[in-house]
């Protein structure tokens, strides 16, 4: 039974690397991961190739397999290829198992072993895995984290360390409706000028939840009119919608088009990025592979992030490559 | 530690989220996903991300009323559209191709994707919802009618033709009522589909038993499964009811041979078979 199901998903995972990377060609075969084209290499990283040194290859590693997992969006897809080609690199036999659908199905494929490792935000893993409600997640980064790697340990999964960037909620409008508002800063201010004329736009998931749609009354006393869609930034660019809720890491967001504005009341729980390994994979790791892991993630800050999804969203590349791309740019892979 | 839990606890009553001033609680610990479903659809409880009361029969009944509004709209604009342009196709007995495939391709386009296309069109809201599950209501009920005025005996029509009756008075009188029976089982087939698609709506701002089903943050499984439960027997109630009133409009003469054309003429063989021993 166990056997089929690993079957059954290993052909699924490699249905969704073949027809996601057709284009990259080539397999996972090991190797150093550099596939990718000229033309990127060309555009400067904005988190410069200053913190990355070459990732040492060590051949006892060989033995040890490692399968690391992502779920099924833009930046998961890139994180899971990031770490697993720099494990490669380190080394490491890798298997992929990417897109793996939502957090409950990640979640659970780490707890049955199935996966070894994969990238989960800590507020997410808090409300969703540890039933933590949403106002009661520690709003400081430290302390979330902190609480999420005391909690995974009885599911024998250590939480390694956070990355700096963190893919929170943002609200987000047009330069025109930045202008026409005033030019708000906080979101204290855009309150204050948008009222409840103004419509804000996000998933259906937002209407009833209290780090969302529900927060900006509780917490900034504040009820616009909210347009349930799947549609974002081309709400916004559509006339559908005044302002939307976006992610702070949105490859959108990279582009100038858009306009933030600072959550000054701590509304939205800290949603770092943590790699969440079984501590049986910890052992396989080693203290050289969790560095490795580390190290990659070091120089994703949010403009970073920001611009590696963009390159998916915008530019249309695939996920694989845009990882390969990265961890050459920062210097870990030649 | 402890101070900061305290604090947490402080501004958590602040703002209101605190379980004890919302009315209701969270639900009762794990008793197998089923019940807890069940639970969901007939009780309150308190959201899975916390700060608001989710599930029980009022929210459930206000989001299925919803549901069926926009789910009734689409299927009445379908009939209204694909029962004439069916009749007429079938009884001049041309554009086979087109209802044929309008069948065919409009089964394939995804509602999800129509749903984002239309948005530029329509923009965001009821229209947008209404006018793709119409689309996808449009086809069996067209397919359906243009068969079934087609299955019409021809020998009836030529009768009809033959004591005077007028080309619109064959279609009113003699291809209509002798057909409704195939048509009826489009629309109930459509029924079924749109009445299942529109857990889609909420992607454009329109609630239905979909906002449980989209929302499982707030909802959790017991929220998907209810409401998946919810919308799976309101599907079966209007199959079955679209199923009475097909009997209810279907004359009472035509009851037996129009209710299902080669298998129940079996049944009742004895009257067709006069007939069909006189045809040539």
């Amino acid at each position: 039974m166990k056997t089929s199901i690993r079957a059954l998903l290993a052909i699924l995972a490699a249905l969704a690397l073949t027809v996601g990377l057709a284009a990259c060609g080539g397999d996972d075969d090991g190797g150093s991961g550099s596939s990718g084209g000229d033309n990127a290499s060309t555009q400067a990283s904005d988190g410069g190739s200053a913190g990355g040194t070459l990732i040492k290859r060590d051949e006892a590693n060989a033995s040890k397999t490692i399968t690391v997992g992502s779920k099924n969006f833009a930046e998961q897809y890139i994180l899971g290829e990031m770490y697993a080609q720099a494990l490669e690199a380190g080394g490491f036999k890798v298997k992929k198992q990417l897109d793996l659908g939502s957090e409950q199905v990640a979640f659970k494929a780490l707890k049955d072993g199935r996966i070894d490792a994969y990238p989960e935000y800590t507020g997410t893993a808090l409300t969703s895995f540890y039933r933590v409600k949403t106002d009661d997640v520690p709003r400081d980064p430290q302390k979330s984290y902190d609480e999420l790697a005391e909690k995974v340990k009885a599911d024998k999964i250590t939480a390694l360390p956070q990355t700096a960037f963190q893919n929170t909620y943002v609200i987000a409008a047009t330069k025109a409706e930045d202008d026409k508002l005033g030019n708000p800063k906080t979101m204290t201010e855009l309150a204050a000028k948008a009222g409840s004329k103004t419509s804000i736009s996000g998933f259906p998931e937002c209407r009833q939840r209290t780090d969302c749609l529900l927060g900006l009354k509780n917490v900034y006393g504040w009820t616009p009119k909210f347009i349930s869609s799947q549609g974002q930034y081309e709400d916004l660019d559509q006339g559908q919608s005044d302002l939307t809720f976006g992610f702070s890491t949105d490859g959108a967001l990279s582009t100038d088009k858009y306009v933030t504005y600072e959550d000054d009341k701590q509304l939205f729980p800290p949603y770092y990025v943590t790699f969440l390994t079984r501590d049986a994979a910890i052992e396989k790791l080693g203290d050289a592979g969790q560095q490795i892991i580390q190290d990659v993630q070091k120089p994703l800050t949010e403009e970073v992030m920001q611009e590696l999804n963009s390159r998916v969203a915008i530019d249309k590349q695939e996920p694989r490559k845009v990882a390969a791309d990265y961890l050459r740019e920062a210097g870990f892979v030649k | 530690m402890s101070a900061v839990l305290a604090q947490a606890d402080d501004l958590a009553q602040a703002l209101g989220g605190g379980s004890s001033s919302l009315g209701c609680t969270p639900a009762p610990a794990d008793r197998g996903a089923f019940l807890d479903a069940l639970d969901f659809v007939v009780s309150e409880r308190e959201s899975i991300s916390g700060g608001v009361c989710i599930g029980g029969p009022g929210e459930l009944l206000h989001l299925a009323g919803s549901h069926m509004l926009v789910s009734a709209i689409a299927i009445a604009v379908a009939v209204i559209v694909s029962v004439p342009l069916g009749l007429w196709l079938g009884h001049k007995g041309r554009g086979e191709f087109l209802a044929v495939s309008v069948s065919n391709v409009g089964r394939a386009v995804p509602s999800l994707a129509l749903l984002a296309f239309f948005v530029a069109f329509v923009g965001i809201g009821f229209t947008n919802v209404v006018l793709v599950l119409t689309l996808l209501a449009i086809p069996p009920i067209l397919t359906n009618t243009y068969v079934g005025v087609r299955q019409v005996d021809r020998e009836s029509v030529d009768a009809a033709r033959g004591v005077g009756l007028s080309e619109g008075q064959i279609v009113r009188r003699i291809e209509l009522p002798m057909s409704l029976s195939t048509i009826f089982g489009g629309i109930r087939t459509s029924a079924v589909a749109v009445v299942a698609t529109a857990t889609i709506a909420p992607l454009a701002n329109v609630q239905s038993l979909g906002n449980p089903i989209l929302e499982p943050q707030t909802y959790g499984q017991a929220g998907q499964l209810g409401a998946a439960i919810v919308v799976a027997l309101i599907t079966l109630a209007t199959d079955l009811g679209l199923g009475v009133v097909q009997r209810l409009v279907t004359p009472e003469g035509l009851k037996r041979t129009a209710h299902s054309s080669t298998t129940k003429r079996k049944r009742f063989s004895t009257i067709p078979v006069l007939r069909r021993t006189q045809t040539p």
